[in-house]
């Protein structure tokens, strides 16, 4: 013999209103909860790690300052936290004399967006330093711009010198297959890392281009006491 | 007038240790059920890694169950699965955000995958097979064994991956300088190559204790 359950009347709206909104409404407190205890912990987290990133690409720095590009084309201090584009961050040796100034450049890279931060050392008219913030591509493969020493070496002095007239660069940089570097400008790429490390070059190469010039005129604002 | 809902009769005691080893080993997620692949294979590829999203998943997959559980009577069966999506995304939500306050670099090295476990399928499963049918200790001591099932079997593929791919495990050296990893170990491939080890090792212990307790009886008998 087989039996079957008690079928259940169909629900009326008022009750699958009422618990798809109780619902949305706890899950929204608690989510909306969860990010106001967070944020300020994940605001910290992000500029300590930035910190780091800054002392990393400008050996020597043991304090920095943000400054984000104004329309009029001038430098202007921003807060410790501050987010988004147009920022620069500028390093200072404990004198409190300027190092050089950290920036950030993008650019698609093999799989997504890569993100590195660059150390500007004005007084050696070259970058003097790079640091990966953000990179998805392959593990083993493209994420040796990271590690790869030699790869990373080309960064320690990278001529980023500015043509007589100060407008752009002398010599723009370029990346150049393994082993072909002749010049201070060149970047030697990967070998089997060639998309990413061909990425890295040029996105510094475009940022350089356009951020060098700038901050060459804006020394006087980076180099003002706080 | 809203109708009475008559007693459930899943809420029959269970016992909790069972609910717990079940997902453990005898209905382990990764290795049985072969469910929730994408992070398992994505993510593996260091123990650390692979330990984050296990931990992360068995947050998701404990609370969501309870959270089911908990309101199975006040959710009709007609928008049973829009209202348990909503739960386990808000859970994963929370992870995300808490993972980023524990460590940047812990969310960076998980990516997307960490809001890609709101369409981990065998949370979803367990929500609409499980903690929708029963109580809430029950629930949460059916997501905990799941969790956990989940926890070990990333973390032995993770640690099988980095040994063999980078030559280190949880970041510590564990060979000379000169160590030239496997890359593919930590690929995706190399996820779907150690995976297939473990079922493969796994299965045949299982099958060798299957034959010994068919034996034993027999044995038993013979003497006698």
């Amino acid at each position: 013999m087989t039996g079957t359950a008690p079928s259940l009347p169909p629900p009326s709206a008022w009750q699958m209103y009422r618990s798809m909104v109780g619902v949305g409404l706890v899950c929204g407190l608690l989510v909306v909860t969860a990010f106001v205890g967070t944020a300020p912990i994940i605001r910290r987290n992000r500029a300590e790690a930035l910190q780091r990133a800054v002392l990393q690409v400008l050996p020597g720095a043991s304090s920095t300052r943000s400054f984000r590009l104004a329309e009029d084309g001038h430098l202007r201090p921003a807060g410790a936290t501050a987010t988004g584009d147009q920022l620069v961050h500028a390093a200072y040796d404990d004198r409190s004399r300027l190092i050089g100034v950290a920036v950030e450049a993008q650019g698609l890279g093999y799989q997504d967006v890569i993100r590195v931060l660059y150390g500007y050392a004005p007084a050696r008219d070259a970058i003097v330093g790079l640091h990966v913030l953000d990179s998805r591509d392959t593990p083993g493969l493209g994420d040796r711009i990271e590690t790869d020493p030699e790869f990373l070496r080309n960064f320690e002095h990278l001529d980023v010198a500015l043509s007589d007239d100060g407008a752009e660069l002398a010599h723009p940089i370029a990346p150049v297959k393994r082993g072909a570097r002749t010049a201070s400008w060149q970047v030697d790429t990967i070998t089997g890392a060639t998309i990413s490390s061909t990425a890295v070059a040029t996105m510094v190469s475009r940022s350089a281009a356009f951020w060098v010039p700038r901050i060459r005129r804006e020394l006087a604002a980076l180099e003002a006491p706080e | 007038m809203e109708q009475p809902i008559p007693p459930d009769p899943t809420d029959a005691p269970v016992p909790l240790g069972e609910e717990f080893r079940k997902g453990v080993w005898r209905q382990n997620p990764t290795f049985v059920q072969v469910l929730g692949m994408c992070p398992a294979l994505a993510v593996s590829n260091s123990a650390r890694n692979a330990l984050a999203m296990g931990l992360a998943t068995t947050f998701v997959l404990v609370a969501s169950n309870v959270a089911v559980s908990s309101l199975r009577r006040f959710i009709p069966r007609q928008v049973r699965i829009t209202t348990y999506v909503l739960i386990i995304a808000s859970f994963v939500t929370i992870v995300d955000y808490l993972i980023q306050a524990i460590s940047l670099d812990l969310h960076r090295a998980l990516g997307a995958f960490i809001s890609l476990i709101v369409v981990n399928c065998f949370i979803l499963g367990r929500a609409e097979a499980f903690a929708s049918t029963h109580g809430v200790v029950p629930s949460f001591f059916d997501g905990l064994g799941m969790g956990a099932g989940f926890c070990w079997a990333l973390l032995s593929i993770g640690a099988v991956r980095e040994i063999l791919g980078s030559g280190t495990l949880f970041g510590v050296q564990l060979f000379h300088d000169g160590f030239q990893g496997a890359t593919v170990m930590l690929l995706p491939s190399g996820g779907f190559f150690t995976m297939a080890g473990w079922v493969l090792l796994l299965n045949a212990v299982e099958q060798r204790r299957s034959r010994r307790a068919a034996a034993a009886p027999l044995a038993a008998e013979g003497a006698r």
